[in-house]
């Protein structure tokens, strides 16, 4: 279980998150969406401590994740994080992309290893391209690469940053297929996303994110079909 | 074709000159080289504003000509603390400093070419800081950093030349024994250039590999 309680953050002057409060079940599917700027992106990053919060709290299983006793480098591992930019390791194979964080951070053998990134790759439609450079990779395929990469690091939850939004448009299916069959096979994720129809589609519960503030959160259908929030109504409208 | 007194003793002469040459170049590049890269992990991690002094001395060690350091240290070294020091290791200690000194900007821009989007990626995935470099970081700066560095290196191989002021007879010290001796510059010098180029190419060439084969990554 992910808890997030009046998580406050700031960058210099600017608050981007202004007290945030959610909770995510384990096997749930919670999407973010929101405008540029509304602090979205910035709590997935806060999720696993890559960013450090100004007050509040995240508890992820209990574990607070930014006390000062907290050892981050085992708390990230049950933690899978894809961010918009794919972020391949460009001198790694796309097999040794995915082998190398369970093979240097878990201590598993390279045999272990390749058969579990084989599986991950595999699973994401990749399982082709093992001996293959990222360079040579589209850039929906770097995408489900690095899906990959976390997976193998068997993660309790998955967030994901706008994963298709520095994609061409025709990359961006395939992607989002991934992320749906995660979604059906039970990965409790969290997606911070621009593709509402993605967001109707897979997710138990859809928050909108105004000017980091959570304005509104409930279940697909209400959230799409009946807004509450003005700000959510003016969002949805613009983005139709 | 042409008239020389040049004698194989002569050519052999020559050679251990050269000999001293790649000695003193590759005891001064593996330490500078080290220093540079502790130097340069050191101001990436700690930022301009603490590692200030530290780049205030790098600096001094890159605008001083060499030869005015050597003479400076074997100097200070000698006279004023009094150490027993050979000319070699004077000559070795203060190129491998020059060389740090150069090494540390290279090893820097090498990790600012990294993205911080790739090190997040390498973090988020559990890895602590020393395996995001070990096995990111490095591999990855190494790439951007390596036509500089081979650059430096045969660099720091012509300017070890100037050691013969701490009384190191190296390669060009050599040759000019011999012009002295047999009074034929021009063919000497040629001879020297010539060893100089044997000891350079094979350094070049094997830089040109390696960036062949990272080119397909």
């Amino acid at each position: 279980m992910i808890e997030i309680q009046n998580v406050h953050k700031s960058f210099g002057h600017l608050e981007v998150l202004k007290g945030i409060d959610l909770t995510v079940e384990k096997g749930e599917v919670v999407t973010v969406i929101g405008g540029s700027g509304s602090g979205k992106s910035t709590l997935l990053t806060c999720i696993n401590g890559l960013e450090p919060i100004d007050s509040g709290k995240i508890l992820v299983d209990g574990v607070e994740v930014h006390a000062k006793s907290t050892n981050l480098n085992k708390l990230r591992q049950k933690i899978g994080i894809v961010f918009q930019q794919w972020n391949a390791f460009p001198h790694l194979t796309v097999l040794e992309n995915v082998t190398l964080a369970p093979r240097k951070v878990l201590g598993m053998g390279k045999a272990e290893a390749e058969a579990i990134a084989e599986k991950q790759l595999k699973h994401v439609g990749l399982g082709d391209k093992l001996s293959t450079y990222p360079s040579r990779l589209s850039g929906g395929q770097q995408q489900r690469m690095a899906i990959a990469r976390a997976l193998a690091m068997s993660p309790d939850y998955m967030l994901f940053d706008e994963v298709t939004s520095a994609l061409d448009p025709q990359l961006v299916g395939e992607v989002l297929e991934t992320l749906k069959m995660l979604a059906e096979e039970g990965m409790t994720m969290i997606c911070v996303t621009h593709e509402m129809a993605f967001a109707r589609d897979v997710s138990n519960r859809v928050a909108y994110f105004h000017k980091g503030i959570m304005a509104e959160i409930g279940a697909p259908e209400q959230l799409f079909g009946d807004p509450q929030h003005p700000e959510t109504k003016k969002f949805l409208a613009s983005v139709r | 074709m042409f008239d020389t007194a040049l004698t194989t003793a002569d050519l052999i002469f020559l050679a251990k000159g050269a000999g001293m040459t790649i000695l003193v170049t590759a005891i001064s590049v593996a330490i500078g080289t080290a220093l540079g890269i502790a130097f340069g992990v050191i101001r990436v991690q700690f930022g301009a504003a603490l590692t200030a002094p530290l780049t205030f001395v790098l600096d001094i060690f890159r605008s001083v000509p060499l030869l005015i350091q050597l003479v400076l240290a074997n100097a200070f070294l000698g006279m004023v603390l009094k150490l027993q020091l050979s000319g070699f290791f004077v000559a070795c200690m203060v190129l491998s400093l020059y060389t740090s000194a150069y090494c540390a900007e290279i090893v820097r821009g090498g990790i600012d070419a990294v993205p911080a989007t790739t090190r997040r990626a390498a973090r988020s995935l559990g890895m602590s800081w020393g395996q995001d470099m070990r096995y990111i970081v490095m591999p990855l700066a190494t790439r951007v950093a390596l036509p500089s560095w081979i650059g430096l290196a045969l660099g720091v191989m012509k300017d070890s030349a100037l050691v013969y002021v701490v009384q190191v007879t190296e390669l060009l010290k050599s040759t000019q024994i011999l012009i002295t001796r047999l009074q034929e510059p021009l063919f000497l010098l040629m001879i020297g250039g010539a060893f100089y180029f044997l000891i350079s190419f094979p350094l070049a060439r094997f830089g040109g590999y390696l960036e062949k084969r990272w080119s397909n990554d």
